[in-house]
């Protein structure tokens, strides 16, 4: 089993974030399940398996994921799996968690193990979220990683706190008397950072090698840690098959979606973009956006774009407030 | 023999839960099981178990954490109430489906509104269909009992089914009654150890717990799980049995009191069976053939045994200390008419609703319920079918 040849060679011998190199790694991941044409949340689990150099336990919360990956007799899944309900991915893990502490106390299990948490934004920032804030503050050793599609897929594209402002989805959907989503979407990340858990990160499969990177640090940490990531979703995005990608970069560009990670309270971001680019380009290829560029709708164009700058400018200047580990003043 | 000690029923099902010592517990407070969680943590935090706590920010949560560490493989333990049972209800059944035998006491406590802590037995009636086993408890003895022999049940390798020990909340979980523990290392080898089957922590060989089971499958899970359910009275009995031999108590799937020569009978659960019992008494002296049903075994319910206990009756009434709305009848009673009703000859069967919410079940209600059999006994037509007792207006 590959995990075990990788844990036996101990962490200097990770393998290095190149393609080449990770190419060569047997998936803990399989294909064959019947995720969507274009679907960032099965890249997003590829890279989150491939970067582990641990073998994983994996606990996933109903939605698009669990449903898409586990139709019996078959399993995408070459790594223990467990999925219990929709909203208690996060107290599954930190059960399994606990059997694994008392198991490895009492001599009767030896192998060296970690616990991971997918869920999506549904699962993680609304039904799922009293589960996932008592684990984190119980300080389980598990990593729990929200791919944030922005609504609820699985079950047709309805609006989540995770939504973005103005989205049309199927259950705030754009009319004569309302124009999609009228609230910004919940700030899940920084509500995890507000725990005061050791890791905390937000990652985009845009950029691979942070995202891994990310996912290895928060491996090697003991204790609760969180890390959001973007997941574009073409159906409820209303966009190509084939830009998945492209639209997680853009998230990036525009800085919707800051790549950025507080560890031990620290904030640090960690790609910052050469040049910040106009929301648009982030909201203009997506149809569930296409309202607010009708000219009546200027003002949510306006108020998008004024929500990020503050929210962008809120985080450089959070990254100002310590000084980086590593460097001196 | 161990001597005779004074305990509540909480701390009966604290210390049975700590010979046999879960790996994980996970549980949130409530009124009235808290206090077994208040006992069991003491134990814990002075190393007399070996078991990691969990203590969860909800019901949902706790029962969520019992199934990933019972999946993840080992003995796990846990307890609740009420409106804790009734959070935890979607786990119940997920817990089942994926066969876990989570051991849980429940100290039955009435349902909101009108938010009550008093004794009724409406939350886990509610949950008698998740495919749990559910145990039921007359006194702090059998609750000790019921508990410790709960863990070998449900870990039998033909059940592995998650299981109820339920006891009466205040009634019985918190009143201190003379009552004998087993002896330590009898009660250790009698509960023995656990190996989970497939569990998840095995990484050499990968399971998938939970998976999507479409509708070409669904319905021969569903029938696997029923017939499990079918083979668990005999392992129920023969366990129960066995426990004679650390003990010197034996038990069955039901008691039946001076029932075989009777010509009526009560049926009813957990603590109101002691009362009842007291006043056959008295109508025996009199000369009147009485006798009570006491279901132990309520989930799976032996209906084939519970048949040929009451068949040869004349009347019966069976008190529910629950109400199931708009099905007629109580949950109690329409097992027992279900039992019967393809027999040709078989008794008029009558249902009382009593003490709800707390309300005591006093020896008069029994009387008048005698009464009211033998009445009927002697060809009086049944003049209600079913009614609350003890209950103004």
């Amino acid at each position: 089993m590959r995990q075990r040849i990788y844990w036996s060679k101990g962490l200097n011998m990770l393998t290095p974030l190149n393609l080449k190199e990770l190419s060569k790694q047997p998936e803990l991941f399989a294909p064959g399940h019947r995720m969507c044409t274009g679907c960032g949340a099965p890249i997003v689990v590829r890279m989150v398996m491939m970067a582990a150099q641990y073998p994983l336990v994996v606990a996933n919360a109903t939605g698009c994921l669990e449903v898409s990956t586990s139709i019996a007799e078959y399993t995408s899944w070459k790594t223990p799996w467990i999925h219990n309900a929709f909203e208690n991915a996060a107290a599954t893990i930190a059960g399994v968690e606990t059997m694994y502490r008392s198991l490895k106390k009492q001599g009767k299990i030896n192998d060296e193990m970690r616990f991971i948490a997918f869920g999506g934004d549904g699962g993680t920032s609304d039904i799922g979220f009293q589960s996932l804030s008592g684990a984190m503050e119980r300080g389980h050793d598990m990593t729990y990683i929200c791919y944030d599609n922005g609504a609820y897929m699985n079950t047709g594209i309805q609006r989540s706190s995770a939504t973005p402002f103005g989205a049309d989805t199927t259950t705030c959907p754009v009319g004569s008397e309302s124009q999609g989503k009228q609230q910004q979407r919940k700030d899940l990340t920084r509500i995890m950072a507000a725990h005061g858990i050791p890791y905390v990160a937000q990652a985009s499969p845009s950029h691979w090698q942070d995202l891994m990177r990310k996912v290895r640090k928060a491996l090697d940490i003991k204790g609760p840690k969180f890390i959001n990531i973007i997941s574009p979703c073409n159906r409820g995005w209303r966009t190509k098959t084939n830009d998945a990608i492209q639209l997680s970069r853009l998230a990036v560009e525009t800085c919707y979606w800051p790549l950025f990670e507080i560890e031990n309270g620290v904030t640090n971001i960690t790609v910052t973009p050469r040049e910040k680019k106009p929301l648009t380009e982030f909201l203009k290829p997506q149809g569930r956006f296409k309202h607010m560029f009708a000219p009546e709708n200027a003002w949510m164009l306006e108020a998008a774009q004024q929500h990020v700058d503050a929210c962008w400018d809120r985080l450089q200047r959070e990254q100002t407030l310590f000084v980086q580990p590593g460097t001196s003043e | 023999m161990s001597r005779m000690i004074a305990a509540t029923g909480n701390e009966a099902i604290a210390n049975a839960m700590r010979l046999a010592n879960p790996d994980v517990c996970s549980a949130y407070p409530i009124t009235p099981a808290t206090e077994i969680m208040h006992i069991f943590s003491g134990y814990a935090a002075n190393g007399e178990v070996s078991t990691e706590m969990l203590l969860a920010e909800s019901e949902h949560s706790a029962m969520s954490a019992c199934i990933g560490a019972a999946a993840a493989g080992g003995r796990v333990a846990t307890a609740t109430s009420s409106q804790g049972l009734a959070l935890m209800w979607e786990l119940l059944f997920i817990a089942s489906g994926m066969r876990l035998p989570i051991v849980m006491g429940v100290c039955n406590r009435a349902l909101s509104a009108p938010i009550n802590i008093g004794c009724d037995h409406s939350d886990s009636m509610g949950a008698r269909d998740c495919g749990w086993i559910q145990l039921y408890s007359e006194n702090s003895q059998e609750a000790f009992d019921n508990m410790l022999q709960a863990f070998r049940i449900a870990e039998h390798m033909d059940v592995r089914l998650p299981i109820m020990v339920c006891l009466d909340g205040f009634i019985t979980s918190h009143s201190i009654e003379s009552m004998r523990w087993v002896d330590e290392s009898a009660a250790r080898a009698f509960v023995g150890g656990y190996q989970q089957s497939i569990p998840l922590l095995d990484i050499a060989k990968p399971a998938s717990y939970g998976p999507l089971i479409l509708s070409d499958m669904y319905m021969e899970y569903r029938k696997v799980h029923e017939q499990v359910m079918a083979k668990v009275p005999q392992i129920v009995s023969q366990i129960g049995a066995e426990y004679k031999g650390v003990s010197g108590r034996s038990y069955g799937l039901f008691e039946s009191y001076r029932l075989e020569d009777a010509e009526v009978a009560i049926v009813v659960m957990s603590s109101a069976a002691g009362t009842t019992k007291d006043v056959i008494d008295r109508y025996r002296e009199k000369g009147i053939r009485a006798g009570l049903l006491k279901p132990r075994l309520y989930r799976p319910f032996p209906y084939e045994e519970i048949c040929r206990a009451l068949q040869h009756l004349k009347a019966v009434a069976v008190l529910d200390r629950s109400d199931s709305f708009g099905a007629s009848f109580g949950p109690l009673y329409l097992d027992i008419v279900a039992s019967l009703c393809n027999q040709p000859q078989k008794p008029v069967i009558i249902n009382k609703v009593f003490g709800l919410g707390g309300r005591d079940y006093m020896p008069d209600q029994a009387e008048q319920t005698l009464d009211e059999l033998i009445r009927i006994a002697q060809g009086a037509p049944v003049t209600c079918a079913k009614e609350y007792i003890g209950v103004r207006g």
